[in-house]
């Protein structure tokens, strides 16, 4: 009987993740941009109804169709008009930067208006009630959902089959432009799609918050389960995403109690591992994609600031540490701890600029290498091989992740590297540095020089970036920087001229990961004591825009990201009035995403047009200079 | 140098029972190689045979299939049945990086260069990969420079190519294919964006080419070009070859005629 429970329980956990991959699906179809903020809207569109029913005390009946019916759907048509429609043919990267930044902003601004330090509960619409079927207890609220669920689900068949409109949304992707010429207008369907989207996503939110709790992260980020369910329906077919989430949701209520416990030998970690479960599903599903084709050019419109040679990056390191030296002077301790932070932070964020900006491998996971790196430097004791072990594993984990993508690229590969930072989140380190513990990292010792002097360590850690920004910058100058940014330029081309771009891609991940975890030991000593939190997936999200808004493919944006994303909370700590920790780097680096995103150069980029234009010199076209129209492209992404 | 000869009276069209797959004077053989996209039949039992030391062409109008065959022929599209061949192996179940080390290059019709280098790096980037997967310990750079100068990309050797006009980017691409030193050459509309006198230059390099022995296969649509350097051609019509011979013999084939005045009402 606990099985038929559990399947129900199961079935409709699974209705919920199917409403929200729904919208999702609605919206990827229409306006062919994944939307990463899906989660955060429908979080959004459950705060609201809280607002409006606990906080202000309106009737459900009223409540419900004014956030599902009047407010999330204009919420959705805004966020259309003012962020996506100007989006229309940029590349995959841009929509990425644009959506993620979008979560972030939205998430900054609901923890601003609700205080995540009160706890709120969201009640279930109606708590009393209830039937038994079969011996299987059934509240109202399961009912409710199941109810929900077929209905939307006989609501979207019918406007997609049988009403003019939708069968023009399901035209608009296929051709946009000659959905146009024939009358329909795609502004107007796509701005219809992102309306019923956000509605779907809010829906899912009212429903699932009771059960889940009025949690801004849990709730944006429960939106994982949406992806996976999407991905099962290849971003397409919505009977699929509909069969997907609800394959989803038994898996997840099933395998605590009839998986886990039956691992033979490891169902401590099977266990630990149940929370993990629907970035399992959606890795798996990932890897069983059909095969992208090596395709799409993405250099139209990339700038590429040029790059220093070798003499100008020597002088800007040397003149790294002058300043270092000069900040040791005249900084208190407290603030050489944040500045070391900076420095430490900058090394692991070049790893970015490699991997991201020079070869053009998106990575939503740079803080899960870090804190490998911190791990292993915690269990180092005082050695300073601690620095080699961590980079060593963190090389290892990145190469497990290139292997496991090889063939992945843009929006799939951002996905999986996503999934692979939030599994990580809550299978390794919510066990291994959270739940109340913490890992307390002994500093290295090197002989000779006293490491655990604030100053002597602030300046190590610079020289260790400025060799490793000279460094970055001469792989960038040589053979090996040629052949990353021909990966990313045109992966076709490299293919047709030899190079075997999974064992280029596997180098790539391998050596930023290493970079990156070298970085994370470095970060736990110079902090001495980490926590999960460190190194939680919306930290690597935060940190990669505000790479990207510095400029992702050079140093500066590299130093920028650092600098922004350690510094909010400090400046926030001495400025009166202003909300608690985190929330201004959120919405502020949401905000700069959402901004200048669209330049994919960022202010790096725009410093290195400003230098050209002053000299003289010609900038290069912002679009396609070859005037060749994208005619493949919609063929050609997984079809 | 074995000229082919062929004689259009007997020629059954699709098949060309001509040429054997491990004829060593065949350097690429497609064969009977068919593709469909969802409904759309792209290729049909297309059979192409480039030979060693000679310039073929493959003509026909837009949407004949023409790119797709490419694609084929180096991996980057899976057919729906047929083989390729390339020096006399099979190479069908080879992924593209495969095939190129086995000799084949190509450009393409929807540019795909490395638009965030300059001219130069492209051909020393490709002309290293050679280096790496060959290990013929070449000199990269001399090569890169050597080839600069005979596709006559010298004066813009240092712009950035998402710079240059399209004509001179696709020479980038020629450059770039020549670097790997190719056996197999395949040209995707090399003569398009290029002004009468670099045209002249182009057909000179690719008979010159040929003579060095490589195999080239060119897809182009400047008539005068590919009558001037082609050997034989193909003629794709809707996927399928409706004519192969000389120059002057498909020029004068009614079905190759009525391909082209069909296409364009």
């Amino acid at each position: 009987m606990e099985f038929v429970q559990l399947l129900v329980v199961g079935l409709v956990t699974g209705c919920v993740y199917a409403l929200s991959a729904t919208g999702l699906v609605v919206t990827y179809t229409t306006s062919g941009i994944f939307n990463f903020a899906h989660g955060a809207i429908g979080m959004l569109g459950a705060f609201t109804y809280w607002q409006l029913t606990v906080g202000w005390g309106w009737p459900a009946a009223l409540a419900l169709p004014a956030v599902l019916l009047v407010l999330a759907p204009l919420f959705g048509a805004g966020v259309e008009r003012v962020l996506i429609r100007p989006l229309h043919g940029a590349s995959v990267d841009v929509t990425l930067v644009i959506t993620l930044g979008l979560l972030l902003f939205l998430l900054g601004a609901a923890n601003y208006i609700w205080d995540p330090a009160t706890s709120r509960v969201l009640p279930e619409l109606f708590t009393s009630g209830g039937t038994s079927i079969a011996g299987v207890n059934l509240s109202s609220q399961q009912i409710l959902i199941v109810v929900v669920a077929v209905a939307v689900a006989l609501a979207l068949r019918t406007l997609f089959s049988r009403t003019r409109i939708g069968i023009a949304m399901r035209g608009v992707v296929d051709d946009p432009d000659l959905c146009a010429m024939s009358g329909a207008s795609p502004a107007r369907i796509q701005q219809l799609s992102w309306a019923i989207g956000a509605s779907l996503a809010s829906v899912a939110g009212i429903l699932i918050a009771p059960k889940v709790g009025l949690s801004s992260i849990q709730l944006t980020l429960l939106v994982i389960n949406g992806y996976a369910a999407a991905l099962f329906g290849r971003l397409k077919s919505l009977p699929r995403t509909a069969v997907g989430g609800i394959l989803l949701g038994i898996v997840v209520e099933m395998y605590p109690v009839y998986i886990a416990p039956h691992v033979p030998g490891f169902s401590t970690t099977a266990t630990e591992l149940t929370k993990a479960v629907p970035m399992i599903f959606l890795g798996v599903l990932l890897l069983f994609l059909p095969s992208a084709r090596l395709r799409t050019s993405t250099a139209a419109g990339r700038i590429a600031p040029t790059v220093p040679g070798l003499r100008q990056s020597l002088v800007g390191g040397v003149g790294l540490v002058v300043v270092a030296v000069v900040l040791t002077e005249s900084l208190s301790s407290d603030n050489l701890g944040i500045a070391t932070s900076v420095v430490v932070l900058a090394i692991a964020l070049l790893s970015l600029v490699l991997l991201t900006g020079y070869s053009g491998q998106t990575s939503l996971c740079v803080l899960t290498f870090v804190g490998l790196g911190a791990w292993a430097m915690g269990h180092s004791g005082h050695s300073v091989l601690g620095l080699l072990w961590g980079a060593l594993l963190a090389g290892a984990a990145g190469a497990l992740v290139a292997l496991a993508t090889a063939r992945l690229r843009g929006l799939y590969l951002a996905l999986a590297t996503f999934a692979f930072a939030k599994g990580m989140d809550e299978a390794f380190f919510y066990f291994h540095l959270g739940a109340g513990q913490q890992l307390e990292i002994a500093r290295f010792r090197l002989p000779g020089i006293d490491t655990s002097s604030a100053s002597t360590f602030f300046l190590l850690c610079t020289l260790v970036l400025a060799v490793a920004s000279v460094g970055v910058l001469a792989v960038r100058r040589g053979r090996w920087g040629r052949q990353l940014t021909a990966l990313n330029d045109s992966p076709a081309a490299c293919a047709t001229l030899g190079v075997n771009t999974t064992v280029t891609k596997v180098a790539v991940f391998t050596v930023a990961a290493a970079m990156a975890g070298f970085a994370g030991g470095l970060y736990g000593s110079s902090r001495g004591i980490v926590t999960n939190n460190d190194f939680a997936v919306l930290g690597s999200l935060a940190l990669l825009l505000a790479v990207r808004v510095g400029g992702i493919n050079t140093i500066t944006g590299a130093v920028f990201g650092s600098l922004t994303i350690t510094m909010f909370p400090e400046i926030q700590k001495h400025v009166h009035g202003l909300p608690d920790k985190l929330q201004l780097a959120y919405l502020l680096t949401g905000l700069a995403a959402v901004s200048v995103g669209r330049d994919p150069d960022g202010l790096g980029g725009q410093f290195s047009r400003l230098g050209h234009h002053l000299r003289g010199l010609r900038t290069p076209p912002s679009s396609s200079p070859t005037g060749i129209p994208e005619l493949e492209e919609a063929r050609l992404v997984h079809s | 140098m074995s000229t082919p000869s062929l004689d259009l009276d007997t020629y059954v069209p699709h098949v060309d029972h001509t040429y054997d797959p491990r004829d060593p004077e065949v350097a690429l053989y497609v064969d009977e190689v068919s593709v469909r996209f969802g409904g759309v039949q792209a290729v049909s039992a297309a059979t192409i045979a480039a030979l060693r030391g000679q310039v073929t062409g493959l003509i026909g109008p837009n949407g004949a299939g023409k790119t797709t065959t490419f694609n084929v022929i180096t991996g980057l599209e899976s057919p729906t049945s047929g083989r390729v061949w390339l020096g006399n192996e099979d190479v069908s179940a080879l992924r593209p990086y495969k095939r190129a080390r086995r000799g084949l290059a190509r450009t393409f019709q929807r540019l795909e260069v490395f638009g965030t280098l300059t001219a130069r790096d492209n051909i020393l980037a490709a002309a290293e990969f050679r280096r790496s997967w060959s290990r013929d310990g070449s000199d990269a750079r001399a090569t890169a420079d050597e080839i600069v100068e005979r596709v006559g990309l010298s004066h813009v050797q240092h712009e950035r190519v998402d710079m240059l006009p399209t004509g001179l980017a696709r020479l980038v691409e020629l450059g770039r294919g020549l670097a790997t030193r190719p056996k197999v050459l395949l040209l995707d509309e090399p003569g398009s964006g290029l002004d009468v006198a670099e045209s002249e230059a182009l057909g000179d390099l690719l008979i010159e080419l040929a003579k060095e022995g490589i195999a080239v296969l060119v897809v182009e649509h400047d008539v005068d070009l590919v009558m001037r350097v082609c050997d034989r051609i193909h003629v794709l019509d809707f996927g399928r070859i409706i004519s192969i011979g000389y120059p002057k013999d498909v020029q004068a084939d009614p079905a190759v005629q009525a391909a082209y005045l069909g296409a364009e009402d």
